[in-house]
C-alpha cells in the first residue's frame, strides 16, 4: 500500500548565470496522515525549495524538476500548473516563515480567510465570515469578532503567525507544510504556536511537514526526521533514531554544535569545521567530506563516490561510506560520551 | 581600582524614547525602552543579558557604550563616571569598550578590504604598531582563526561565520577591556554558531577580556555566561550566577522562559512540565503598572497590580523582583541566622 504522500527521487535544479544550482538533488520520503515529518538542515540546504516544490510553486519558473510526488494517489510533478493550483488550500497548504509575505497588506485578515475558504466551499460571505471568526478563535486570537476586521499590520508578530495558521487550516488541508513557522517569534510565543499546531494536527488528522534549523523544535513535534545537507537527505529515521542513535557524522556535528538546556553545561561546544557548501559547486563524492572528521577512514572513496542512502536498521537510512559497525562504534564510544560529558 | 570594584557599574539607568505627533512634533508619550536598571560587571567575567524581543537589551548595550545618551541614571567604567562625558573625551573609552553586532553582513563596508577594515581602529585612533599596521592586522586575523593571507580580500568573499570573525578581529585591534556583544551568533548557522562561541571563549581566556553578551537564545547564554540577567519590558527582573538562575530560577517569567525552550530530546515531550504563558509581551509604550509581568503571570495577586516589586537579594548574589518568587529559600539572606 502506498503512503498518503510519497516523494521519489525529487530533483529541483535552477539554471543560473553562475551555473546549475542543485537545490534539491534526489530526495525520497513518505508520510502518512496524522504523522509529522521534521526536515532539518542549515541555511541553503534545500528545505524551502523542497516545500515549495511539493506545492508546485516552482512550476513554469524555469526550474528543472524531475522525480515523482504522489499525494493521495495522484502524481504532481507531471500534473498541470492549473491542476496543482486547484489542490492548494484544500488538499495541501503552507505556513510560511514570514506571515507578511503571504498576507495581503490591503485586505483585512478576515477577508483573506473568507476568500481562501470560498474558493473551495460554495457558501455565502456571511457563513464564510462566521467560519473565519471561528478559526481565529481556535488559534487563540483574542476577541475574534472584532479582530477579524483588522489588517495584518495591526497584529503583533505572534498574532500574525496565528492568523496565517488559521488561514492555512481554514479549508482543513490534508497536508500542511510549515516552513520555519516559529523562527521569527519569541520563545514563549513559539511554545504557544507549537502547542497549537500539535493540537490542530491531532484534531484534523492531517499530515504535517515541519521545516526548521532548530533541532529542539523538530524533537518537540516530529515522528520522523529527515536531515538535509547540500540538497540531499543524509539521514532519515524516527525521532528516536536521530536523537538517540544517529549514524551520520553531520548529524553528530549538529548535535555537538548545540548547547543544551536539558543537560549540565559542557565546557566546550563541538562545532563542525568549515562552512556549508555552495549548491553550484557541491564537493564531489560525499558533499560533507571537506568538513567530516572521519573522511580519511573511507579509503579515499569520500572524494570520488557519492555514498548511497542505505538502510541501517528498521527504516533508519544513512548516506555515509563508513561501514555500519564503525559508525555505531564511533557513536557509542566517542560521540555520545563526548556530547554527554566533555 | 580595587580588586572587588566592578569594571562596569550601571546604576538606575533609564532610556525613554519620546513619541511625537503632528507637525510640531508634540510629545505624546515615551517608549520606556530601559526603565531603571542596575547591574555590575566584574573583570574577566561574562554577564549574559536575555529577554524577549523589544525588552531593551540592545538599548542597554548602546547606553553602556555611550552610543546613546541615557535619560537618567549613571554608567561607571573603571571607577569613572562616564554618563555625560563629552564626545571629545570619549576617545580613550572607545578603545577600552567595544561592541560586536549581530549582523556580520551589514556591519562590514563591502568596498573595503579585510586589511582596511581590521586596521581601521589603528588609523582612527592614531595608534602606533610595532611592526606596522599590516603585521598587526595579520596577527589579529590569525588570532580569530582566519588566514593572514586574506588581508587583501573583500567581505563578500567570506561566509557568514568568517565575516563575524572579521568583525571580531576589528573589535580586538585596540585590546579592549570590555566587549559588549549584541546577538553575536544569532544570524549564523548552528554549526558556525558553535565555532564563534568557542572563539569568544578562547579569546576571553587568552586576552583576559570581560564580556556582556546580549542574546535571546537561553541555551547559548547559559553556555557562555558566568552570571545572567533577565529583562522584561525595560526592567531587570532577575539576576544571578548562571547555575542558580538555570537550576533554581525564582522569577515566574524566568521559569516560563526556560520552560518554553524546546529541548532536543523526543522523550521530554511527554515528561516535561510546562508553563505556558498566554498572549504577547505588552507594548513598552504603555507598560502595565506595578509588576510589569502581572498581565501574563499565573501567580499574580492584587498587590502585583499596585506595588512594584523591588529587585531584592533573596539568596547570595541572586536578586529577584517579585512578590511571590518561586524556589525562594526559607530564610532570606538579609537576616542571617546567628549561630548558637
Ligand atoms: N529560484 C531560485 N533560483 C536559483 N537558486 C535558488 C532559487 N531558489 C533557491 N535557490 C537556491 O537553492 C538553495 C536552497 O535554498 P532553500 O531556500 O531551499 O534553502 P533552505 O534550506 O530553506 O535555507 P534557509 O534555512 O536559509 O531557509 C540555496 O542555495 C538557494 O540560493
Ligand atoms: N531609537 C528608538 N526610538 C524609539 N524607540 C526605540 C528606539 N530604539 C529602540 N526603541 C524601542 O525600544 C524598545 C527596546 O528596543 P531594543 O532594541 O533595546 O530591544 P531588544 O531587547 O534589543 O530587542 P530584540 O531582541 O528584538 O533585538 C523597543 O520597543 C523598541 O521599539
Ligand atoms: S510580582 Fe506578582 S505578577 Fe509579578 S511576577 Fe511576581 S507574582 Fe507575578
Ligand atoms: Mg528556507
Ligand atoms: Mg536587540
Amino acid at each position: 500500500m502506498s503512503s498518503f504522500l510519497e516523494v521519489k527521487d525529487l530533483k529541483i535544479h535552477f539554471p543560473t548565470d553562475d551555473g546549475l544550482v542543485k537545490s534539491v538533488d534526489g530526495l525520497t520520503f513518505s508520510l502518512e496522515r496524522g504523522k509529522t515529518l521534521g526536515i532539518v538542515g542549515e541555511s541553503g540546504s534545500g528545505k524551502s525549495v523542497t516545500s515549495l516544490g511539493i506545492l508546485g510553486l516552482h512550476k513554469g519558473r524555469g526550474a528543472n524538476i524531475s522525480g515523482e510526488i504522489w499525494l493521495d494517489g495522484e502524481e504532481l510533478v507531471g500534473a498541470s500548473q492549473e491542476h496543482v493550483r486547484g489542490l492548494r488550500g484544500k488538499k495541501m497548504a503552507m505556513i510560511f516563515q514570514d506571515p507578511l509575505s503571504s498576507m495581503h497588506p490591503f485586505y483585512t485578515v478576515g477577508d483573506q480567510i473568507i476568500e481562501a475558504y470560498r474558493i473551495h466551499h460554495k457558501v455565502s460571505k456571511a457563513v464564510a465570515k462566521k467560519h473565519a471568526i471561528d478559526m481565529l478563535g481556535r488559534v487563540g486570537i483574542p476577541e475574534p469578532q472584532r479582530r477579524v476586521d483588522s489588517y495584518p499590520h495591526e497584529f503583533s508578530g505572534g498574532m500574525r503567525q496565528r492568523a496565517m495558521i488559521a488561514m492555512a487550516l481554514s479549508c482543513d488541508p490534508e497536508l500542511l507544510i510549515a516552513d520555519e513557522p516559529t523562527t521569527a517569534l519569541d520563545v514563549t510565543v513559539q511554545a504557544q504556536i507549537l502547542d497549537l499546531m500539535r493540537d490542530l494536527q491531532r484534531e484534523f488528522n492531517s499530515a504535517l511537514i515541519i521545516i526548521t534549523h532548530d533541532l529542539g523544535v523538530v524533537a518537540e513535534l516530529s515522528d520522523d526526521i529527515l536531515v538535509m545537507y547540500g540538497g540531499k537527505c543524509v539521514e532519515y529515521g524516527t525521532a528516536d533514531d536521530i536523537f538517540y542513535r544517529p549514524e551520520h557524522p553531520y548529524t553528530w556535528g549538529l548535535l555537538g554544535s548545540m548547547p543544551r538546556l536539558d543537560r549540565e553545561p559542557t565546557e566546550r561546544l563541538l562545532p563542525i569545521k568549515g562552512s556549508p557548501p555552495s549548491l553550484i559547486n557541491v564537493p564531489p563524492g560525499c558533499a560533507f567530506h571537506p568538513r567530516c572528521p572521519y573522511a580519511d577512514k573511507t579509503g579515499g572513496k569520500d572524494r570520488t563516490e557519492v555514498p548511497a542512502l542505505l538502510e541501517t536498521e528498521g527504516g533508519h537510512l544513512v548516506r555515509c561510506h563508513l561501514d555500519r559497525a564503525e559508525r555505531r562504534a564511533l557513536w557509542d564510544n566517542e560521540i555520545k560520551p563526548a556530547l554527554e560529558t566533555q | 581600582m580595587s580588586e572587588n570594584e566592578p569594571l562596569l557599574s550601571v546604576q538606575n539607568m533609564e532610556k525613554h524614547f519620546p513619541v511625537t505627533k503632528g507637525l510640531f512634533k508634540r510629545q505624546v508619550g515615551a517608549v520606556k525602552a530601559v526603565d531603571g536598571i542596575s547591574f555590575d560587571v566584574f573583570k574577566g567575567e561574562t554577564l549574559g543579558l536575555v529577554g524577549e524581543s523589544g525588552c531593551g537589551k540592545s538599548t542597554t548595550g548602546r547606553l553602556v557604550t555611550r552610543l546613546l545618551e541615557p535619560t537618567a541614571g549613571k554608567v561607571v567604567f573603571e571607577g569613572q563616571d562616564i554618563t555625560h562625558m563629552a564626545q571629545g573625551k570619549l576617545r580613550p573609552l572607545r578603545r577600552d569598550m567595544q561592541m560586536i553586532f549581530q549582523d556580520p553582513y551589514s556591519s562590514l563596508n563591502p568596498r573595503h578590504t579585510v586589511g582596511t577594515i581590521v586596521g581601521a581602529p589603528f588609523r582612527i585612533q592614531g595608534v602606533e604598531t610595532e611592526h606596522g599596521i599590516k603585521k598587526a592586522v595579520q596577527d589579529l586575523l590569525g588570532l580569530v582563526g582566519l588566514n593572514p593571507e586574506h588581508y587583501n580580500r573583500y567581505p563578500h568573499e567570506f561566509s557568514g561565520g568568517q565575516r563575524q570573525r572579521i568583525g571580531i578581529a576589528r573589535t580586538l585591534a585596540l585590546k579592549p577591556k570590555l566587549i559588549i556583544a549584541d546577538e553575536p551568533v544569532s544570524a549564523l548557522d548552528v554549526s558556525i554558531q558553535a565555532q564563534v562561541v568557542n572563539l569568544l571563549e578562547d579569546l576571553q581566556n587568552e586576552l583576559d577580556l570581560t564580556y556582556v553578551v546580549i542574546a535571546h537564545d537561553l541555551s547559548v547564554v547559559r553556555h557562555i555566561s558566568d552570571r545572567v540577567a533577565v529583562m522584561y519590558l525595560g526592567k531587570i527582573v532577575e539576576i544571578a550566577d548562571r547555575k542558580r538562575l538555570y537550576d533554581s530560577p525564582m522569577h515566574p517569567y524566568t521559569n516560563a522562559l526556560l520552560s518554553a525552550v524546546p529541548v532536543p530530546d523526543p522523550k521530554s515531550r511527554k515528561e516535561r512540565e510546562r508553563i505556558r504563558l498566554t498572549g504577547d509581551v505588552p507594548s513598552p509604550l504603555n507598560p502595565p503598572p506595578a509588576c510589569r509581568f502581572h498581565t501574563r503571570c499565573w501567580k499574580a495577586q492584587e498587590i502585583c497590580k499596585q506595588v512594584e516589586p523591588p529587585l531584592e537579594e533573596l539568596a547570595s548574589g541572586h536578586r529577584v523582583a517579585c512578590h511571590f518568587p518561586e524556589n525562594a529559600p526559607q530564610q532570606a539572606v538579609q537576616t542571617p541566622a546567628t549561630a548558637g
